[in-house]
Formats: C-alpha cells, structure tokens, sequence
C-alpha cells in the first residue's frame, strides 16, 4: 500500500525526466492568444512554414485563450515577472509593447534582423516608428487590421431603399437610423459583454468627430478630454448609443456581427476582424454586406496589429529569429493575412491575392493616416485603457457626458500624457 | 551542543515551528507587502516602491471611483439577499426533511449535491439559464403566458436578467438628506436588478450547505423538547417560531458568518456568470482586484481594494472568533 502514497512523486519526477530529454534538442516557444476558428488557422500557416524549414526543431504553440489577450497577459506577465519567459510573445504595437516590454527591459532590439533582412525598405517608415524606441524596432509585424470601418447589411438597406456610396457623413447615417426606426428595426448593431466592443465605435466617433490631428493630441496633452469638440464627440457617439439593439448588453461582439448578417440591424462600428467573421458565416461581400469608412473617418486608419517579439534572455534565440525571419516573409504574410481577414505589414504582398475588402483597406493604409487605438493598447498605458472601458461602462447606462469626459481627462493626467 | 531537556520541555514549540513560520511569512509577510504596494506609487508595468504623496491618496481615489462604489453596493445587496434567501431557504429544507417525509435519504442527497460543484461550473450553467434569448425567457413563450400577455394588449414578458442596467429603490435622495455635506454619490444606491440572478444562482448552490447545518442542529433538539411544549399547548407553527428556531440561534450564527465571508470574497461565480454586469451592475470588489492588477497594471491600487477587503472581512469574521473563545473558556 505504502507505494501509493509515492506514486504522485514518482509519476512527477517521470514527467521531469521527459522534459529533460527534449532539452538537449533545439526547440522555440511562442505564445499567443490565437486559439479560435480563422486565428488558430492563420497561425498555423506561419507555424506549418517555420516546420517545413527547420523539421529538426521542437516548436512549442504555448496558445492560451481569450480575446484580445485579456487571459493570456497576465500568465505572460507571471512568467515574465517570474524571470521564465517564452521565446517570443504576440502584442499590439505602440503604448502596449513599450508600457509592457520595452521599458521593463523583457524584449531584445531587433535592429540587425531589420538590417539583415532589408525590412526598414519593406515596412513603411510609420509602421517601424511606432514599434521602435531610439531607433532599436522591438517587433516584427504579421498583420494590420483597421478599426475604423461602418459595415452594413447590404440587402437589408435596399429593401428600405437605401444605397450607400464611397462615403457616409454623420447625418446620413442618423437620418437612415430614424427612417429605420419607423420600421422598428435598430440601424446600429452592437454587442457589449465585451465593453471593448462598444469602445471601438466610441474611438470610431471620436477620431470622425475630432480628426487624426486632434486625436493623436489626445495622447501628447495637445488635446484635452474636456475641449469642446471631444464633448461633441462624445455626443455624438451617445447619439448612435440611441439607436443600437437592445439586446446589445446580452451578445458578444460576434453573436451582433451574425445579427448584422442576419438583418436584425443595420449598421456595424467595428474592426475588420468581422470580416473573417462574415465570411465564415457564409455571406458574400459586396453582396450581402457592404463597407465605408466610419462616418468622418475616410482619411484615417485606425491601426491594429498584431507582432512577435524576441524575449531578452530567450532560451533559444537563434530559433526564435528564424521564427521572427519567416513571419517577416512575402509568401507567410499573405498566407497569413488571407486567413485573418487582415492586410499585410509588408507593402510588397500581392494585392490580387486578396478580395475587395481587403484591397480597398489597402487603399486606404497606403493614403491615410495611421493612428493608433487604445482599445487595443497602442494609444495609451493600460491603466488608462482599463479606465476608459471602466467610464464606457458606466457611460453606456448613465449617459452622463461631463462625468464621462471629467473621469478620462483626470485618468490621463494620472497616466502622465493628459494636460 | 542542545540541553536535551530543553528540546523536550519546547518540543510543542518546535513541532509547530515549521507552520508557525510558513504562516508568519506566507499569510501575515504578505499581508504586509500588499499593505505596503496600496501606498506606493507602482500603477505601471515597471516597479516603483516609492511611497506615495500623500500617504492614503489610493485610499482616496479608489473611494471616489464610482466604479468601487457600485462594488461596495453590489457586496452590501448581493449579502443581504443571498444570506437572507440562503438562510431562508436552507432551513426550510431543514425542517421539511425533519419532519420524516418519505424519500428523505434521497431528498438530503439531492439538496446537497449542488454544493459539490464548483463556482465556476454554477457560473456558467446559471449563465445560460438567465441568457435572455435562450434561457427561462423562453418559457414565457412556451407556457403561453407572452400570447395571452399580448392579447391583452401588453408587452411580452422578457426580463433582462443580468443583463438588465436598472437600479431599483434607489436611497440617494435620503442619504442627501442624511448626509448633506458628505460625498456626492456617482452612482444610485439600490438594488442592481441583474445581482438578483447572480445571488439566487449562490443561493441554489449553498442552501444544501445550510440545509446540512440546520439538520445538525435540529438532530440535537431532543424529543422532550417538542413533546413539552405540545403539551403545553403549541401547534407546529408556534413550536417552531417559539422554540426550534430559537433554539438553532448558535447555528444561525456560525452559517451567517461562513455564508458571509463567502460572499464578501465571491469571485468564480460572478465571473462566470456575468462579468462586470452592464454599468457595473454585478461588479464586485474581487474582480475589481483581479482587473486592477492583471488587466491595467495599477498594482497600487490592486492592493488597495484588497486590503479594505481584508479589513471587511475582519470586521465581521475577528468579533465572532473573538466570542466563539470567550464562550469556549467559560
């Protein structure tokens, strides 16, 4: 009997002896919060590249699931704070990156990879500004999503007889979301279990409302939370509040995108993700759903990205940058991206590979200014970004527009960018 | 070398030595640290041990959220009604299968299977339970009762459930009056409609819990007892307002006090279930902990709201161990 008691041991000091073993070997880990239907798929393409040239190393998927990271973080931050950290790790550009990993020194400059692979040619000069500090790039981007697109139900318009050009100003869109009203039908889809969801449409707002210039303000103290045309924005953005579903507080982001597809609403503020999302619910763009620029947004691009860093002190750095090296590939990134429903990093990827969508979200990289969001933690520190989705919260049932606009001034000047 | 008797004299001491010093650094040694993070300046990724200028300014702000102050509420409602039903319901479940009905083996199974699960389990299941579109709403429809609703003209019954933003009996007029010069309230003081689901889903799980309590007790309450005062003229009801139940007053006690400290610290269960809720309807001060330090990085104030849920804690859980010794001495 007395064996029992030790078999916990004995089966742990096995399980020990195995990893040892793999140890000798060559290996690499990544970890990323791409666990569902198209992202995992999308990986895998850039996995099942790395596999087809390096077969003799053990590479390590470290997937943990959650939506934009919210569950994956804080065990990459435990790990990162416990002084074990995976090879490379997936993050959004900009505040993230820096706030997250560059100041507290956990990521390695990727400068001679860059230099090495010809990649300051290859990716536009923004796009490398905003994931460098003093000139060293700490990330090597695979995708771009925009965030600032007013999907719509094509068919469902055309039945109330509506048409939608290149473009929708503000107005038109609430004089649509009135006559929509008579007909009992919600012009704005949302799903907000998620706030973040209803956060994108409020960011959408603001940047149409105030402009790239103004908005980018926001985050060096130019502009202040409380200025007049922030309030206007704000207003506005309750304005459309009026007018979604009213189920919104009961769905998650995708369980609206299928309410767009199936016509219980009209419009959809939302990132590109919801592409992917259309498409895998089998409906046909250009057809069944249409696209423009969120109302006063048509000059920006409200970037989202996804990249890869190389830890500082990785276990394996010479695999980790061959992984960074075939993520940074022509051939991966358009594989990639046509999973993801997102457009390249790079700016030589083959355009006709991609569909309609994605090649007027080209379009719009190429001749728009990128800014970044702080929903997605590009624009902001995420103190800040947990404060905007705490006022979001309240705003969304309160409705109280000069607490909204007090609460993110005072949070701003706390995080140390406000005025 | 060790005086022998010494060892044997202290040998109490020293079989305790190894807990007493896992305890002293694992559970007090913590305690401290966090005390001391709640009055640091660290509130980003990057450590800063600093101490804060001045010293309670967390304290402060933290108080001033309006987001802790829906959590400070949602704790007081969600307490109130899951103890109260918990209570309720427990005991009577307690004194139905006291009274020796037939099937009671397998009532007292069932009433306490719930308490097995886990929170997180009960979260989800009681998710899908008070899902708007798919749950008991659906009910409504097949029971008929929405058709004969609006054929007489009214809306068809769909309540929100824990989704549903709206804060009823709201107080904030009468604290005005109470406290004129005090804080202005950014939030309305009442009942969050959406924590009602969320404390019955407790209830549902813990009312086996007190059930089993209850049983305890009432097994102890011998025979004499009720026979005396049948004879001396009381019906059922009247014997068990006036006699049983005060009675049971110790357990009603120890089950109050453990019902409560699992409702100060819930966490899986309204996590699971509904999150923050819509306005923060069904936030509580643990998952306001949990998004302060793993999804903003403000340690600081992380540890703040941790420590004034220590201090809630204690203020309940150190008077009733303080009177559990003094009755044990006597």
């Amino acid at each position: 009997m007395r064996i029992y008691r030790f078999l916990p041991i004995l089966l742990l000091a096995a399980c020990q002896g195995t990893d040892d073993q793999t140890d000798t070997d060559k290996q690499v880990e990544i970890f990323t919060w791409w666990t569902s239907g198209s992202e995992a798929a999308a990986l895998e393409t850039v996995l099942d590249a790395y596999r087809a040239t390096y077969p003799e190393v053990d590479l390590i998927n470290a997937s943990v699931a959650g939506g934009g990271g919210s569950a994956a973080r804080p065990i990459l931050q435990t790990r990162l704070l416990g002084g074990n950290p995976p090879d490379s790790w997936q993050t959004h550009h900009g505040s993230e990156l820096m706030e997250y990993y560059v100041t507290p020194d956990y990521v390695a400059s990727l400068k001679d990879l860059y230099d090495a692979e010809g990649w300051y040619e290859l990716f536009s000069p923004s796009l490398v500004d905003m994931i460098s500090r003093d000139g060293e790039p700490y990330l090597v981007v695979l995708n771009l999503h925009r965030s600032n697109t007013l999907w719509y139900n094509k068919p469902l318009l055309a039945e109330h007889g509506i048409v939608i050009e290149d473009s929708l100003s503000l107005d038109e869109l609430l004089g649509i979301a009135e006559s929509l009203q008579l007909a009992n039908i919600p012009a704005m889809c949302m799903g907000d279990t998620g706030i973040w969801a209803t956060g994108i449409m409020f960011e959408n707002t603001l940047v149409g409302t105030i402009g790239p210039e103004r908005y980018l303000g926001l985050w060096d103290g130019t502009t202040s939370f409380t200025d007049a045309d922030v309030m206007q924005a704000i207003e506005n953005y309750g304005r459309l509040l009026d007018h979604q579903n009213k189920d919104h507080a009961a769905l998650s982001w995708d369980q609206a995108a299928k309410k767009l597809g199936d016509g219980d609403c009209a419009f959809y503020s939302m990132g590109d993700w919801v592409y992917g999302e259309l498409i895998q619910n089998g409906l046909e763009e250009n057809v069944d759903f249409g696209w423009v620029a969120h109302p006063g947004s048509d000059g920006t691009f409200l970037l989202v990205t996804d990249g890869f860093t190389l830890a500082k002190n990785a276990p394996n750095p010479t695999e980790t940058l061959d992984m960074l090296r075939i993520m940074g590939d022509r051939v991966v990134q358009e594989d990639f991206n046509l999973l993801k429903g997102s457009i390249c990093a790079r700016t030589d990827c083959d355009r006709s590979r991609f569909g309609p969508y994605l090649q007027w979200s080209m379009d719009k990289y190429a001749e728009g200014v990128a800014v970044p969001t702080v929903i997605h933690g590009s624009a902001a520190p995420p103190g800040f970004q947990q404060a905007l989705n705490d006022a979001l919260t309240n705003f969304v049932v309160r409705r109280d527009h000069q607490a909204f606009a007090e609460s993110l001034a005072r949070e701003a000047h706390a995080a140390g960018f406000g005025q | 070398m060790v005086n022998p008797h010494w060892l044997v004299r202290n040998k109490g001491l020293l079989i305790l030595l190894p807990s007493l010093l896992l305890t002293a650094i694992f559970v007090y040694g913590f305690i401290g640290t966090s005390f001391f993070f709640s009055l640091t300046n660290w509130r980003t990724l990057a450590v800063d041990l600093s101490l804060r200028e001045p010293l309670w300014q967390t304290y402060t702000d933290m108080l001033a959220m309006p987001r802790f102050q829906a959590d400070l509420r949602n704790t007081l409602v969600f307490t109130v009604l899951f103890i109260g039903l918990a209570i309720g319901i427990g005991l009577g479940l307690a004194i139905l299968l006291d009274r020796q009905i037939a099937g009671r083996g397998f009532f007292r199974s069932a009433f306490l299977f719930p308490y097995a699960l886990s929170f997180i389990v009960t979260g989800v299941v009681w998710r899908w339970i008070f899902n708007p579109e798919t749950g008991i709403n659906l009910f409504f429809d097949i029971l008929g009762i929405n058709q004969v609703l609006e054929a007489a003209g009214m809306d068809p019954l769909s309540p929100g459930w824990t989704t549903d933003p709206e804060v009823v009996l709201s107080v904030n007029q009468v604290l005005a009056h109470v406290w004129p010069s005090g804080m202005t309230f950014q939030i309305e003081w009442g009942i969050p409609i959406a924590l009602i689901p969320v404390a019955i889903a407790a209830t549902w799980q813990l009312s086996g819990f007190v059930m089993a309590m209850y049983l305890g007790g009432l097994g102890s309450i011998s025979r004499q007892v009720r026979d005396a005062a049948r004879i001396d003229g009381a019906g059922e009801f009247r014997m068990y307002r006036s006699v049983i139940i005060p009675m049971l007053t110790p357990i009603t006690i120890s089950t109050a006090i453990i019902l409560l400290h699992v409702s100060l610290k819930i966490f899986d269960l309204v996590f699971a279930m509904s999150g923050v809720g819509p306005g923060f309807a069904t936030d509580v001060p643990a998952i306001f902990v949990f998004e302060m330090m793993f999804k903003a990085a403000r340690y600081n104030l992380g540890a703040t709201a941790s420590v004034v849920m220590l201090v809630a804690s204690c203020l309940v859980i150190v008077p009733y161990l303080m009177h559990t010794f003094r009755s044990r001495e006597t």
